[in-house]
This record gives C-alpha cells, structure tokens and sequence, in this order.
C-alpha cells in the first residue's frame, strides 16, 4: 500500500493536468475562431516566430542535411547503396528532421520566451489589469501566438527543408564527389507530395503544441520570478515531450500501413 | 424606497483549500460614495476586490453591481460590466510591451474600439490631470519611478471615464509624501468624476484621506464600518487596535515578537 499510494497520487495529478490543459486548449481555441480578433498582434507574433526563428533553425537545418549525408554515405557504403543518400537525406528531412527539429528549435526559443512573458505578466498583474481593461486575456494574449505559431510553423519548416537538403547537397558534392546534376535528380526522383505534406501537417501540430504549452504554462505561473522560471523550464520540457510524441501518432496516422 | 447601491456584497464567502479566506462579507457602497476597507494583510482585502472584479468566484454570496448580480456571468457579460470600472493596481501593472501613452489608453483602444489618434490625444489628457507631461508619454513603463507609475496607473484606470474606481493599496512602496500627492490625486480625480470608489489600503493616512466611509475586514468579516470621523471612537477593539498599530490585542498576528 505505501508504495500504490504515491503511484495513485502522481497518475490523479497527471489527468488533473491532463484536464486542465484539455479546458485550457479547448477555451485558447472557442477565443481564436471568435471575434474580436487581434490582426497587429497576430502579425507580431508571426514575426517572433517565424522570422526571428529563421536563424537558428536554418542553421539547425543545414547541419542536420550535412550530418546525415555523412552518416548516410558511411553506413550505405558497407553495402553498396551510395546512391540512396540523396533520396535518404531529402525524405529523413522533410518526412521527420525537418519539422521535429524546427519544432524543437521553437518550443526552445518560443516555448520558453511565450512562458516566461505571459508568466511574468501573470505575477505583475498584468492580466488582471487585461481583464479590468474589458480585455479578454485569451483573445489578447493566447489566439494570437496560437495562429502565429499554427501558420508559421509550416512556413518555417519549408524553408528548413529546402536549406536541409542543400546541406546534404552540398556534402554529397563537395565532400563525397557526387555528380551534383545526378544528385538533384536523386532527390527529386523518389519524393513524393505526401512526404512533404505530412511534414508541414506536423509542423502545423508542432506550432500549435508550442504556443500553446507556452501560453499554458505562463497563464498559471504564480509566485514570483522562480514560478516564472518553473513555468518557462515546463513549457519547453512538456512542449519537447509533445512534440516528440505526437511526432509519432502523426507518423503512424500517415505512414502506418 | 432606498436606492439601489452601487456596489452590494451580501454573504460573500471565499475559500483557498481548506482555508476560508472570506467568511460572509457583507457591504453597500452608495453611488458616489468613497468606501475604504481596511485590515491586516492576509484578512482578504484583496481577495474581496477580485472578487468584485470578476477575477475569483465566490463560492457563496452575492456581488451586485447597479443591481445587477455579477458573480455568475460569462465573458461578454463581465466585460459590459468591467466597462463600468477602473482599477489602480497595488504595483499599478502597467504593460511592459506598450509605451505609457497606450497603457494609458489601452481601455479606450482595445475595450471601446477607439481609433489609435483620438485615444492617444484623450490619454495625453489624463497623464495631464495627474501632473504628467505629454513626452512622458512615449516612456517606457520600466524607466518611469514608483510615483510615476502609480499616477500612470491611475491616468489608466479613470481615461475611459469609468463610473466606478477601485484602489488597491494605492500608497505602498511610495514616499510619504509621494503618498500624499496619490492621494491628493485620487481625491481630486474621483469628486471631478462624480465616481463611486472603493480602496483597500492598510496606510490609515490614506484612508482617512480619500474615505467617506471604512470599513474593517478582520478574519474574513466586516467586523465595523462607518463614517470617517467615527473612527476614533468606534468601540471597536479591532479597529483600536489597528489604527493605533499595537501588537497588543483582539488582533493575534501568525509571528509574533
């Protein structure tokens, strides 16, 4: 019993979270498809998440297109399959690395930066003075990061996709003397439209994931600036978790025949 | 037949677990009245004005406002209400990511639909009627001073020239005679208005300045209320306790010297 005991209490405060996060979405949601509607923030936030995200995860994207190149050529190499390495880099990037590590990249920079701003507002008051205001704070504050993260999420990982197959390009010409023509070809040959689109629906997830753990976390953050800090290290761990998890539902719901 | 207060709180109880933080509070507060509660910290002085501005629910009781039960309302419902309020907060939670002159019009902009221009020249107007010059205007809440951003506040709360005032702790953390020129403001601000007042303060300076009428909340209760000049000799052991600050008492504090 002394051991059930705490088991049983740790699996009631996982659904009680479970619930509250479920109320939490559905309410951030019933705000976002409901006027008034916020375009200057919305427009705002589409910037902090999309462009100044372009930075960190292109670079993220390039080293990753590079990397599995490499890896690629090495293990193919044991079995002769050289020339599966454009077509392995561009369907790993757009089917799995690309959105997984732009949504990673995000739930880093974003996750954390929505946490610790909402948080901060919610132990400064802030969002009691929205309410005063006549000012819906899920309207102001959570739909607007909600759609930004919901639309440039797909945007982000477009362009990670394309500079993560440059990356493999650029070593499989450079470095592992591919023919770059017969390299393109490779890589055109065997994608198809779903492996691109399946990788933008889990982007649209991913965004959507992100923003709204940030949102969540910094929305019942309390006491101070250590309950922000706790909220903003929950934000990106819960953000992380999610991604990767439902990363794989997403996977299974597309390519699981 | 008696008018309809403009504020009536009848049996209102509120509880934080097994703690009961209010415990039947009962109070009218006439139109163009100034009613000052007072108390200790930790008696529920702010859990009642949350209360009254929709931000906690009572588990019991009643909140009028113009007659109008107000407890059990939805958000379109609390935001015509909220239209009816200004609040100075006790930190005056003033937005980080706007300028003054948009916090200062925030409710005009953002809960009335007002146009950016007529709103920034009606928000100069009350940074003017608190002793503050337009360039302040385009400050930053973070490089203004404590006074600053309590006559900030306080040009927020009343720009969209709401009908009811509330204060929380308006004087904490200032100077003595900062305080004073609060005071001084909120006096001025809430007879030019015509408005209804309510504050919470523990500073009986204060209290005595801006009341018509105070009340003393103490273990959850109003345990008096009355006019202004009674309180000297209200009989009350509670209230003789605490406006002549001694740590002898009806009054038993959590540490004790």
């Amino acid at each position: 019993m002394p051991v059930l005991a705490p088991i049983g209490r740790a699996f009631l405060a996982l659904l009680a979270v479970a619930g509250r996060l479920s109320l939490f979405g559905v309410a951030a949601i019933v705000h976002a498809v409901r006027p008034p509607y916020y375009p200057r923030l919305i427009g705002k936030q589409m910037l902090e998440i999309g462009y100044y995200s372009l930075p960190v995860v292109g670079l993220t994207a390039i080293f990753t297109g590079m990397v599995l190149a490499l890896q690629s050529y090495s293990g193919f190499a044991r079995f002769n399959a050289e020339s599966a390495i454009a077509t392995v880099v561009v369907l790993s990037v757009t089917r799995e690395l690309g959105p997984v590590m732009a949504g990673l990249m995000v739930a880093g920079r974003i996750g954390a930066a929505i946490a610790a701003e909402i948080g901060t507002m919610r132990v400064t008051e802030q969002i009691d003075a929205l309410t005063t205001l006549s000012t819906n704070p899920y309207k102001y504050l959570v739909a607007p990061r909600l759609i930004a993260g919901l639309v440039m999420l797909p945007l982000l990982v477009v362009v990670a996709d394309v500079i993560g197959v440059f990356g493999g390009y650029l070593v499989g010409t450079y470095r592992l003397e591919f023919n770059p023509a017969n390299y393109l070809k490779l890589t055109w040959q065997y994608l198809e439209t779903l492996d691109v689109v399946s990788g933008l629906v889990k982007a649209a997830a991913f965004g959507f994931i992100v923003a709204l753990m940030g949102c969540y976390h910094g929305f019942n953050s309390k006491g101070g600036a250590q309950g922000v800090g706790i909220a903003t290290t929950n934000a990106v761990v819960s953000s992380s978790v999610l991604i990767l998890s439902a990363n794989y539902f997403i996977t299974a719901a597309f390519f699981g025949t | 037949m008696a008018p309809v207060p403009k504020i009536r709180l009848k049996g209102v109880k509120k509880r934080f677990g097994e703690k009961v933080v209010l415990d039947g509070v009962d109070l009218d507060v006439a139109a163009g009245e100034s009613v000052i509660i007072i108390g200790g910290s930790g008696t529920g002085k702010s859990v009642t004005l949350k209360c009254i501005l929709g931000l906690l629910d009572p588990e019991e009781g009643t909140i009028e406002i113009d007659g109008e039960e107000v407890t059990r309302l939805s958000g379109r419902e609390r935001e015509r209400v909220n239209a009816k309020i200004g609040m100075l907060f006790q930190s005056a939670a003033l937005f980080d990511s706007l300028v003054v002159w948009e916090n200062v019009a925030f409710g005009l902009i953002e809960g009335k639909g007002a146009a950016r221009q007529p709103a920034k020249e009606a928000a100069i107007k009350a940074l003017a009627a608190v002793g503050l010059t337009a360039d302040v205007g385009e400050m930053w809440p973070a490089d203004l001073s404590g006074g600053m951003r309590k006559r900030v506040g306080l040009a927020r709360a009343v720009c969209a020239k709401p009908e009811i005032l509330f204060f929380d702790e308006p004087t904490t953390g200032l100077d003595p005679i900062m305080g004073d020129v609060i005071n001084e403001l909120i006096v001025k601000t809430v007879r030019d208005m015509g408005a209804t007042a309510l504050a919470i303060t523990h500073d009986m300076a204060s209290a005595r300045k801006i009341g018509h009428r105070i009340a003393m909340l103490h273990a959850g209760k109003i345990v008096w209320q009355g006019p202004v000049a009674d309180i000297d000799r209200s009989g009350n052991p509670y209230v003789d306790q605490f406006i002549h600050g001694r740590a002898e008492g009806p009054i038993r504090m959590a540490v004790r010297a």
